[in-house]
């Protein structure tokens, strides 16, 4: 059990190690490798949302001068129907090539057709517009009732509903049902005082990291590949296109780029696959780059819901029941995160009566990939929606009503082992003592609270830690930094060898520069590989020991060691002093860390949100924001605090404005930032940030993964303080101008 | 001897929610619990996660089933 301690490094706001590059530009991004050579490759995409391919024709694009090579499903060798990982997840390989490039039908408005690589991207470009394609349009689906009704077109003809008691023989767009049960809702039911229960929509979201997907690849005559992109997981990428392409592991190396924001969008492959099938063709180097209509019609978003919540409580505010009905949009490929919202909805409270059952639905949009805490805001909106009503009706402050029923240590979850310390009671005594809560609303404004669980995850993360001859260290590790997990690892790293962080230079390697490692998803960076660098680090100190023992004929465990010094009686070297000598005492020194972390702590969100709404117009201005978390342990406190403050703000662009919006004949019509709205800093007030610190008993320094828990909350702290604004009930997101002025005018 | 509670689709498939094992590694409860349930399977059983006592155990092979310890099967979480 970690216990609270002094440290000398970790928890202080070191610079970070990748600044300087990123604020003078120097830092190299996914689209900034260019190679002698290199091509361009572009993307032929659907105009259709739902149509048979009939035929394809390349003639006249292939006999454009300057075209160098077409890839179409055809070049995936054989493609089996096997599943590998993807992410932090895992992909059905047949299901992943044909969302790269479409077999022979097409599922989405933008669904990726065949590719040409040319000399310029002008000439790629106008290539593309020679293609004849013959298509049967069909009719889409856009919505899982409609693609659940009895007489909807089917996406697959090979779908067959999975979790039911008997497998169906008719194909339908419901790819699973998932249930999860504890006690028994109908007696937690008729317990209760008080029933509230609502339907509620969120819409197709996007992660929308401001930087588009791209990559650069190179396939050489000898067989040795190279791809260079802008992704979460190199390894996965790795291991993505080797099965996709057939080839050995030791015949590709990928090298992850800086990364302009992921947020589990770049937790899977578009491009890569193709840009190597194009170089290899070609013989060339292929970029390819997606802008941003392609990165919203194309990428993976986050699944839209609709969710059926019932909860039943006593008058002394004690829940008795909860349940719930699920149904997540998938997209054109099976695979929605609803099986987390049946895990996450309820995990908040300790009730012994819980039902949850969920759905996973294909509909004619694209293949949704992870998004943050994936599947979580959804059902949590929901349910932390009807509490906030409950609380309302029983007139108990919607904090009191938390605590009387919140999750800690012990209590019984959904999915099955019960919760070990977590810290969801200190986050609401925080949130209910913090001076916002205290703040009086005027007219037309409202407050909302909302709290919110996710899992996070370990996973397996490598590490070598190199001394140099002067006493300096490169911490090369596998796992991308998409949220600041280099300083991280810096003082983590610092704190286990007591030397200054600045002498520790963390580098992100590629897959031939460090063994496998996990992607940089489900909030395990900072836990699971920081546990690699903890090992690393402990690593070298024991070959310290031992080269200080040759040098002074003792044995290693007559050996200390503190502050970057071993010493014996009245022998002292510094571990500079020990490294330069490194040559005569057995070679150079590396430490390593190869883990499969275990034990990553749950951590819990709370969220204060104070909103004012024109009744006119039904604008929402958000106006004191507050964020409180537990991250166990703070290594690096200030990019915590960022953690929170951002998961706050997308979730406040959730709840707000964000959605995509489809014509009836499933045409994607707001694919850029003007039209699909993301909340600007103007938008927002500054996000106060609280974090609550309960060691996660499993980690050396008690780390909880902090990414993810942030973009829960949001909604249903937002939506609500809209709903307390405006006197009403909401129950559709986003809570946008026209949305919250038809509600007013619903019930004028 | 640890306890195996099944939920969802495991109880539906075994019959039972909560059973004695006599293994205490996880590469051999799942040898033992096949022999017992003809409706499980080795792949089902390794396709899902692990919970021993609360710790969450995503690729559990050689893990040790401490006397008494809760064992439950749960789906793989993924992140983002």
């Amino acid at each position: 059990m970690s216990e609270a301690k002094q440290y000398k490094y970790i928890g202080t706001r070191s610079i970070r190690p990748d600044g300087y590059d990123k604020v003078t530009g120097r830092a190299n991004y996914g689209a900034d490798m260019s190679l002698p050579g290199m091509i361009w490759g572009k993307i032929l995409r659907s105009p259709h949302a739902h149509a048979k391919i009939k035929s394809i024709d390349t003639t006249k694009a292939e006999a454009l001068a300057g075209v160098l090579a077409v890839a179409s499903y055809a070049d995936f060798p054989s493609v089996a129907d096997e599943v590998v990982a993807s992410g932090e997840g895992s992909s059905n390989l047949l299901d992943l090539a044909n969302n790269i490039l479409a077999k022979d039908k097409v599922l989405y408005h933008g669904h990726a057709i065949l590719a040409i690589g040319a000399r310029t991207a002008a000439i790629a470009e106008q290539a593309l517009g020679l293609v004849e394609i013959e298509y049967e349009v069909l009719k889409p689906v856009l919505d899982v009732n409609d693609a659940m009704a009895a007489d909807a077109p089917v996406l697959h003809e090979n779908m067959f509903t999975q979790g039911l008691a008997e497998t169906p023989t008719k194909a339908s767009n419901i790819a699973a049902r998932q249930e999860f049960k504890m006690g028994d809702i109908e007696v937690g039911f008729a317990e209760a005082d008080i029933i509230v229960e609502r339907d509620f929509y969120t819409p197709t979201v996007h992660q929308g990291y401001i930087e588009p997907h791209a990559c650069t690849a190179s396939y050489d005559q000898d067989g040795q590949s190279m791809v260079w992109c802008s992704t979460q997981g190199h390894f996965d990428v790795r291991t993505s296109t080797a099965k996709l392409l057939n080839l050995n592991l030791n015949r590709l190396k990928v090298i992850a780029s800086e990364i302009g924001g992921g947020f589990g969008g770049k937790t899977t492959v578009y491009l890569e696959p193709v840009a190597l099938i194009l170089s290899r063709k070609s013989g060339r180097p292929v970029k390819m780059i997606m802008d941003r209509d392609d990165v919203f019609k194309a990428s993976g978003p986050g699944s839209a819901t609709r969710n059926w919540v019932k909860i039943g409580a006593k008058k002394d505010g004690t829940i008795t029941a909860m349940q719930a009905l699920l149904h997540y949009e998938a997209g054109a490929f099976k695979g929605s995160p609803v099986m987390m919202g049946c895990m996450t909805a309820f995990t908040p409270y300790a009730v012994p009566n819980m039902y949850v059952e969920g759905y996973d639905v294909v509909v004619n949009k694209p293949k949704v990939a992870a998004y943050r805490a994936p599947g979580a805001p959804q059902a949590e909106y929901a349910a932390e929606m009807v509490v906030n009503e409950i609380a309302d009706k029983l007139g108990i402050d919607p904090i009191d009503l938390r605590l009387k029923n919140a999750a800690k240590e012990g209590t019984q979850t959904i999915y099955g082992p019960k919760l070990k310390a977590v810290g969801l009671v200190e986050c609401l005594e925080a949130a209910k003592n913090s001076p916002h809560y205290q703040a009086a609303l005027k007219e037309n404004q409202g407050r909302g609270v909302a709290a919110g669980f996710w899992f996070n995850v370990g996973g397996q993360s490598s590490v070598t830690l190199n001394m140099n001859p002067d006493g300096t260290g490169t911490i090369v590790e596998g796992s991308p930094d998409i949220g600041g997990s280099r300083a991280s690892m810096q003082l983590m790293a610092a704190e286990e060898l007591g030397m200054p962080a600045e002498n520790l230079k963390p580098i992100i390697g590629d897959t031939e520069n460090v063994a496998f490692s996990a992607g940089t998803g489900g909030s395990r960076t900072t836990f699971a590989t920081g546990m690699a660098v903890i090992e690393a680090a402990q690593d070298v100190v024991r070959q310290l020991k031992e080269r200080s023992a040759a040098v002074w004929n003792l044995t290693a465990d007559q050996i200390e060691y503190q502050e970057g010094e071993t010493f014996s009686g009245d022998n002292r070297m510094t571990v500079a002093e020990i490294c330069a000598g490194a040559e005569r005492t057995g070679g150079q020194i590396t430490g390593r860390g190869n883990i499969n972390a275990r034990g990553a702590g749950p951590s819990f969100a709370v969220h204060l949100c104070d909103v004012e709404v024109d009744r006119d117009t039904g604008k929402v201005d958000v106006l004191r924001y507050t964020a409180v978390q537990d991250a166990g342990k703070a290594i690096h406190p200030s990019y915590v605090e960022g953690q929170l403050q951002g998961g706050a703000a997308q979730g406040i662009g959730w709840a707000l404005n964000e959605e995509y919006v489809y014509s009836a004949d499933g045409h994607m019509e707001n694919a850029g930032f003007l039209d699909y709205r993301i909340p600007l800093a103007s938008d927002l007030p500054m996000i106060d940030a609280i974090i609550v610190e309960v060691p996660n008993p499993f980690h050396p320094f008690g780390v909880r993964g902090v990414g993810e828990s942030g973009i829960i909350p949001p909604l249903a702290a937002t939506a609500y303080a809209v709903s307390q604004a405006i006197g009403l009930p909401i129950t559709d997101l986003p809570c946008s101008p026209p949305n919250v002025l038809k509600v007013i005018q619903d019930n004028a | 001897m640890a306890i195996v509670i099944f939920s969802g689709e495991l109880e539906k498939l075994t019959g039972d929610t909560r059973i004695e094992i006599s293994s205490v590694v996880y590469r051999d409860m799942v040898t033992e619990l096949v022999a017992r349930y003809s409706a499980l399977s080795r792949e089902l059983l390794e396709e899902m996660a692990v919970a021993i006592d609360g710790v969450i155990i995503v690729d559990p092979l050689l893990e040790k089933l401490p006397e008494d310890s809760e064992i439950h099967f749960l789906h793989f979480v993924a992140g983002g």
